[in-house]
């Protein structure tokens, strides 16, 4: 129980930074009125109350950092968007909500994680339709170039940001039953054992999806996750290098054939390595950034004391650079720091977990919050070419908001497990031990 | 499997530390060339909705400011004097850059100088944001005379103390509503910019330090300081014959005397009449190039005047007449140039010779001011925003044209071309003042078309003289043979009673 004091105390600090941060807004500018404060004050508490009081109750034992880390970037993106764009700061007040919601859900329902494993064939399944839906015509969009939207009624989901959950559910299933078949090297070249070639089939596959998306739907970023994604749980189901450089060699090749076919993806290449030829035009996006950037500089702004306006897409691919803004290095540099936690803490999670199967799915949905973070700030600060994905929690976008509180709680619920079973482990052998010492 | 999760953690934690390095070499290292790169808006807009003082004359006319208003920016800069200012305070447009005072003086209008930062410090949390507030060296008395004069004559006033430098009237016509372009209202903006730029009279060129002119006959100073500084001349040597036209040596083109009259005799005589006849064959036969050269330099030519505006135009004499053909000679001092017809035009201000109002000005200065030029200066000094002066411009020479005894004949002279019966500046005598002129009437391509040229020093009798004053009437076809006596004369004439009494 002691892990649930110090996670209460952490998300009492969370809520406060983040109602300062509120407070701060409401000075600086006239359309967060004053008198919103204490009422979102009380809402901050009151969601994250919701959301401890589940944890205490159904999984008292989880990691205690988990979810305020969640909490702080959740607060943090919601001040930035009703900063931008108070109309869309209701909407995303609203998902957090859902997220919440969600993230009950999900512990309520799937009580063990295992449960999981045997539907792994069905997932997968499930995983590509999901991402094969925006392609259909009729309910598929295309938003700001992008076909990777869905349209039903009045709302826009990205089911893609869920495919991505259910496909690492897949993988984990897939790679305890085949991880010790594609383990074994049965030829050298050089100095490198390398696995059977008949081995390679879920690579290859995960090649073609990743080129489909790139391709299909001109969603580069999410391609390059997805990439990332099989590679890494590969790697750590097999702990096999080869895996590793054959999947990047592989990646590198698509991507060259892409740059030589493909117009969006030679402008996403030069925007990025040429961005300050044509500062106007192909470069306009990631130049604005910087220059937002530079002008935050150590300390930023302020916040509500920039001109974030300036850059495009402030509240979702681009809301880095207007934090970066107002809030500065050590903003920037708190906010970077706040995901290698969360990581580190997933990573954790991975490490302590009760089965196999946890174990690579923990790792799984940790590299994706992480690597996303590293895809869309890397795209931003020009690291990487820009690619439209989502900064995990702090962007503005239901599906990406719903689908990471799933994540939350399916680490959780791992977390919980696994010190269940360590400390039931331990009640047994103390047991023991007390009755060979009656002997 | 679990080492094989460290290994992902170094791989995630190498990329993170990629975006640490990258996140501050923009934020930190490479920020001010983002900050200054030609694509950046940025600073523009901030400046454009950040408080911003005001510009107030000398005598405390607000002659720009901004007021809060809603809508697209915060705040609005006015200019309620209208076209009075407008090539001296100039204007600030959100997508056009800024000119004149609010150009060189923004980052005092918006306290971004650590001076005014340090005096703001107080008012960090409190109502007030800090500005600046720019006191300008004119006065609005004589700006406002200085338009009403002009009228609707294309041309020029400019009016400065020779002691200090001050700038006391900066006026050219015609001028605009700098209003029109500090609207939010960017098509309007661009519309009326296109609109302004496509007027036949240049309203928003600054014609006062921005243009160029034939100087003219008022250009015999220089060619008389020249003379002076060398003992090539004095007030009572040469002495030359009465001539109607002097012929430069290689040429048979005969430069003529206004209205064909003859003149002749020694300096004082030359200036008085305005003898070009005299004043050709001095610069071509006496003074030489490098002697015109250098005093011309000396004088200001070919460099910037250092008055904090932009876009200054350096007035222009030529260095190249020539090799030299001839030795010196009893008959022609200096010898004989390649070029001589022109460096005789030169020496009464014709040919390659231009100047702003501006340098004649300065030209009028100098001699008032026993040789030395002052920087001229637009603005005496910054306020903070409790209006504490935080910054004084303090008096500085420039340039010393000429030695104090050559300035005592040349003054001598000018005082002459007023007050002299045979004098061209008649027109420019004040009651109880002590006035010194020289006129100019420069061709412009035909005969009958001239600019109209004054520059003038008046004083106290027996005072340092305290107000110098070109005024330059552009040449109009529709009214031939305009003389600077006739025309820009009682203009300057009516500057100097005004301020004198």
């Amino acid at each position: 129980m002691r892990a649930r004091t110090v996670e209460l105390g952490l998300l009492v600090l969370a809520s406060l930074i983040t109602v300062s941060a509120y407070g701060l807004l409401s000075l600086g500018r006239a359309d967060v009125p004053q008198e919103r404060v204490v009422p979102f004050l009380f809402g901050v508490l009151g969601l994250i109350l919701l959301g401890h009081l589940v944890v205490r109750k159904l999984i008292p034992g989880a990691d205690p950092l988990l979810l305020p880390l969640a909490a702080l970037l959740n607060g943090l993106g919601y001040v930035m968007i009703s900063r931008l764009d108070p109309q869309l700061a209701n909407n995303q007040a609203a998902w957090s909500f859902i997220g919440l919601v969600a993230f009950g859900g999900v512990i309520v329902v799937i009580t063990d994680v295992r449960k999981l494993e045997p539907y792994r064939y069905t997932l997968a399944l499930v995983g590509v339709i999901m991402l094969l839906l925006p392609l259909l015509p009729g309910v598929g969009r295309n938003i700001n170039g992008a076909r990777i939207w869905l349209r039903i009624g009045r709302f826009s989901i990205q089911p893609g940001e869920f495919a991505k959950v259910v496909l690492a559910m897949f993988l984990a299933g897939y790679l305890v039953e085949k991880r010790e078949l594609l383990a074994i090297s049965t030829r050298r070249i050089g100095r490198m054992n390398v696995p059977d070639i008949k081995h390679f089939g879920p690579l290859l596959a995960a090649w073609g999806i990743a080129l489909l998306v790139m391709v299909a739907q001109r969603d580069l970023g999410s391609s390059l996750l997805f990439f990332t994604l099989f590679v890494v749980m590969i790697y750590v189901a097999t702990s096999r290098t080869a895996y590793v450089l054959i999947g990047s060699s592989l990646f590198t090749a698509g991507a060259f054939l892409a740059h030589w076919r493909f117009a969006h993806v030679q402008r996403r290449v030069d925007a990025w390595l040429g961005a300050f030829d044509d500062p106007k035009d192909t470069g306009f996006q990631v130049v604005e950034a910087s220059f937002a950037l530079a002008d935050g500089g150590i300390t930023g702004t302020g916040l509500g004391l920039g001109t974030p306006y300036k850059i495009p897409f402030p509240e979702t691919d681009m809301i880095f650079a207007a934090i970066g803004e107002e809030l500065g290095l050590l903003g920037a540099t708190a906010l970077l720091a706040t995901y290698l936690l969360f990581c580190a803490a997933g990573f954790r999670v991975a490490t302590k977990a009760a089965s196999v199967f946890e174990k690579l799915l923990a790792t799984g949905l940790t590299a994706l919050i992480g690597f996303q973070a590293f895809v869309i700030v890397g795209g931003v600060l020009r690291v990487l070419p820009l690619t439209g994905v989502t900064l995990p929690f702090v962007s503005y976008g239901g599906s990406s908001l719903l689908s990471n509180y799933i994540i939350l709680a399916i680490l959780m619920r791992i977390s919980h497990r696994s010190t269940q079973t360590t400390t039931r482990a331990t009640a047994t052998a103390q047991r023991q031990s007390v009755s060979a010492g009656g002997q | 499997m679990n080492s094989s999760i460290q290994n992902v953690v170094k791989v995630l934690l190498a990329c993170f530390v990629l975006l640490f390095v990258q996140l501050n070499r923009i934020q930190v290292i490479d920020a001010e060339d983002l900050k200054q790169h030609p694509a950046n808006t940025r600073t523009v807009q901030r400046d454009f909705n950040r408080a911003r003082g005001p510009i107030v004359t000398s005598d405390g006319v607000v002659v720009a400011r901004s007021v809060d208003t809603e809508g697209r920016f915060e705040r609005l800069r006015e200019y309620p004097e209208g076209d009075l200012y407008a090539h001296s305070a100039g204007y600030l447009t959100f997508n056009l850059g800024a000119q004149g005072v609010e150009r060189t003086f923004g980052e005092d209008l918006v306290a971004r100088t650590s001076t005014l930062q340090l005096g703001g410090l107080t008012g960090l949390f409190g109502e007030a944001d800090p500005t600046g507030e720019v006191v300008l060296t004119l006065r609005d008395d004589m700006q406002r005379l200085s338009k009403e004069l002009l009228g609707d004559k294309r041309g020029s006033v400019v009016a400065l103390d020779p002691r200090s430098g001050e700038i006391l009237s900066l006026w050219s016509y015609p001028s605009f509503d700098p209003n029109l372009l500090s609207s939010h209202d960017t098509v309007a903006v661009n519309d009326a910019w296109i609109a302004l730029g496509d007027e036949p009279g240049k309203p928003l060129l600054a014609k006062t330090h921005r243009e160029i002119y034939f100087p003219g006959s008022t250009f015999k100073v220089i060619t008389a300081a020249a003379a002076l500084e060398d003992g090539i001349a004095t007030n009572a040597q040469p002495v030359f014959e009465p001539t109607d036209t002097y012929t430069p040596p290689l040429t048979t083109k005969a430069i003529t005397n206004f209205g064909d009259k003859s003149c002749g005799g020694n300096l004082m005589d030359w200036i008085v009449q305005s003898c070009n006849s005299s004043f050709a064959k001095l610069g071509a036969e006496r003074v030489g190039p490098t002697r015109l050269v250098s005093t011309a330099q000396a004088f200001g030519f070919n460099s910037v005047p250092p008055v904090n505006l932009p876009g200054v135009e350096p007035s222009r004499f030529p260095s190249d007449f020539g090799d030299q053909l001839q030795q010196p000679s009893d008959d022609i001092p200096v010898g004989v140039f390649e070029d001589s017809a022109k460096l005789a035009q030169a020496a009464i201000g014709q040919n390659d010779v231009s100047a702003t109002p501006l340098q004649m000005a300065l030209v009028a200065a100098a001699v008032a001011n026993d040789g030395v030029i002052m920087s001229p200066r637009i603005v005496s000094e910054i306020r903070n925003v409790k209006g504490e002066t935080v910054t004084t411009f303090e008096p500085e020479p420039w340039r010393a044209a000429v030695r104090p005894s050559s300035a005592v004949i040349l003054r001598e002279a000018m005082v002459a071309v007023v007050e002299d019966e045979r004098g061209t500046g008649r027109t420019m005598a004040v009651e109880g003042v002590s006035v010194g002129a020289k006129t100019g009437t420069a061709e412009v391509g035909r005969e009958d078309l001239t600019h109209a040229w004054v520059i003038v020093f008046a004083g106290l009798p027996n005072e340092v003289p305290e107000l110098a004053i070109a005024v330059l009437v552009e040449a109009d076809p529709a009214i031939p043979n305009q003389t600077g006596g006739r025309v820009a004369g009682p203009i300057a004439q009516a500057l100097l009673a005004e301020y004198f009494s």
